[in-house]
């Protein structure tokens, strides 16, 4: 299988307090990871350090054959083109307007095509059902709307990766599983690898084809959903009852 | 009982001085650290300035945002300090004997000192705090690292077009404050006198020269620029959370209106240099 993204013994301090302590995983094309831990275990941290947003004190992200690290940042903004960011919060421009959200990533590709531009925006609302929402303002939408669009924003350049931090956290149960079989669909649509970081078991389960676990900034256990639920290590198994 | 007060004296000294001393170099630190990272901002924005490509469409928008929509408040200010000073002003000239010389004292008054540092004053309470706030809150929700991972440079994109069009919108602001004050001025003379409009004016322009206006208009362009990257620095900068916002906002008007003053102080030394 093709390996897409590599996390290797990445470590990253604040302030002298180390929140990774060396990650290590692989991700292969078109498949789902989860990468599962508690709140405030570092799970954003490790997300943003695979985007490029922070850098790691130590060690090496590989996203598409490229080490981060070494790239020029005009070399990383064509890398940041093939992946996605799903924020926790979504994360729209709020002076935008739900139609300029989706253009804004478009905006420095051909400009002149406009019809064009205009159908990869419909269609990416399409993916997320929310045609309707096109000349609404991020302040009308609800908080599973807002994921959706933001969903949508990160889709509209077909990338090859997807990174999504936390994408059914504040969301009710149903809107939840809505936002995870959504997360399904597009992996079957895209065949994009995705990072699915999260602390939610429901949405692990429905969208995981590999877990890592996370614990004090090191990988605890990893394995299926199902491998892990059945865990030997009492703290993991605590986390599916 | 010596002893034991000797003893409590050295503990409190202990307790107190020493965090004391430390405390003022501290804050001195902070401030010259700070004021460094100011600095190096402000060079980038210089950096990417000249860098294609042009973020056109954002700073029109913002210049309109920016300029067109502190119109109102710019002209309120601007006749009531014109109005305002023509009133207070004229017992003292009365006393003298020199009321015609009202129109062209309050005239001086306005274009070289108070038009511009009143304007930048209020344009530091306006703008500069909607800046700070505005992108403090993007901050906090993601959306600059939501522009960094879609491979557009929110620096260039946010902060460049948000310091040029501060910069180029205060003087033309001022020029605007400028001109209804005086005709605030025109107005306050006419409560108690009769002087025509063209009389007025022509009294005005008659004592008025190119070295009371040119360095009044220079200045205000040091004052947009500051207010425009004091206000874009802390929102930019400002500690993630709702709470980063409202510092962000008031640190941004308090450290403007601050570097006005300081600016202003500068500029009049300089231009009493050559004039
Ligand atoms: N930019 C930052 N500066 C300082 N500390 C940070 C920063 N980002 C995250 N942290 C700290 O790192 C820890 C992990 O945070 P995070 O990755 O957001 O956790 P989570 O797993 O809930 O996403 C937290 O304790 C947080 O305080
Ligand atoms: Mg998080």
């Amino acid at each position: 299988m093709e390996i897409v993204a590599e996390v290797n013994r990445i470590t990253k301090s604040f302030d002298n307090r180390e929140v990774l302590k060396g990650i290590d995983f692989k991700i292969e094309k078109g498949e789902n990871l989860v990468v599962f831990g508690k709140s405030g275990s570092g799970k954003s941290v490790l997300i943003k350090c695979m985007a490029g947003l922070l850098s790691p004190d130590d060690g090496e992200v590989i996203m598409l054959g490229e080490k981060i690290a070494d790239l020029e940042t005009h070399e990383l903004n064509i890398i940041r083109k093939r992946i996605g960011f799903l924020f926790q919060s979504g994360a729209l421009y709020d002076s935008m307007t739900v139609r300029e959200n989706l253009e804004f990533p478009l905006r420095d590709l051909n400009q002149s095509k406009k019809d064009e531009i205009d159908s990869l925006v419909v269609e990416a609302l399409e993916n997320v059902g929310l045609k309707d929402a096109i000349d609404k303002m991020p302040s009308e939408l609800s908080g599973g709307m807002r994921k959706r669009i933001g969903l949508a924003r990160t889709l509209i350049l077909k990338p090859e990766i997807i990174l999504y931090d936390e994408p059914t956290t504040g969301l009710d149960p149903i809107t939840s599983k809505e936002i995870s079989e959504l997360i399904l669909d597009i992996q079957k649509k895209y065949n994009a690898a995705s990072v699915i970081i999260t602390h939610d078991v429901e949405c692990a389960r429905i969208t995981a084809n590999r877990m890592v676990i996370i614990k004090e900034g090191v990988v605890v256990a990893a394995g299926t959903f199902q491998e892990l639920s059945k865990s030997s290590d009492q703290w993991v198994r605590s986390f599916f009852s | 009982m010596a002893i034991e007060l000797k003893i409590k004296v050295s503990a409190v000294s202990k307790a107190v001085g020493k965090p004391f001393e430390n405390l003022y170099i501290k804050t001195l630190r902070g401030f010259f650290e700070e004021i460094t990272r100011l600095t190096l901002f402000t060079f980038r924005f210089f950096k990417e300035l000249v860098k294609p490509p042009y973020e056109v469409n954002e700073f029109l928008k913002q210049a309109y945002l920016i300029g067109y929509k502190s119109i109102p408040l710019v002209v309120i200010t601007g006749f009531i300090m014109g109005l305002v000073l023509t009133i207070q002003s004229r017992p003292t000239l009365v006393e003298f004997g020199a009321e015609s010389w009202l129109p062209a004292m309050v005239a001086i008054s306005i274009i070289r000192e108070i038009g511009p540092v009143i304007t930048a004053l209020i344009f530091a309470g306006k703008v500069g705090s909607g800046i700070g706030a505005e992108l403090a809150s993007m901050k906090a929700t993601e959306q600059i690292d939501a522009m960094e991972v879609s491979g557009i440079n929110p620096f260039k994109y946010l902060v460049v077009t948000r310091i040029a069009a501060a910069t180029i919108m205060l003087p033309v602001l001022v020029i605007l404050a400028d001109a209804v004050s005086l005709y605030g001025a025109y107005v306050g003379v006419n409560l108690k006198g009769d002087v025509s409009f063209h009389l007025f004016f022509l009294e005005v322009f008659a004592k008025l020269s190119f070295t009371d206006v040119l360095p009044a208009i220079i200045k205000t362009f040091f004052f947009g620029f500051a207010v425009g990257s004091i206000g874009c620095y802390r929102g930019y900068h400002a500690s993630q959370g709702t709470e980063g916002v409202g510092v962000a906002s008031n640190a941004a008007v308090v450290q403007g209106s601050l570097t006005i003053f300081i600016l202003d102080m500068v500029v009049v030394q300089i231009t009493s240099l050559f004039i």
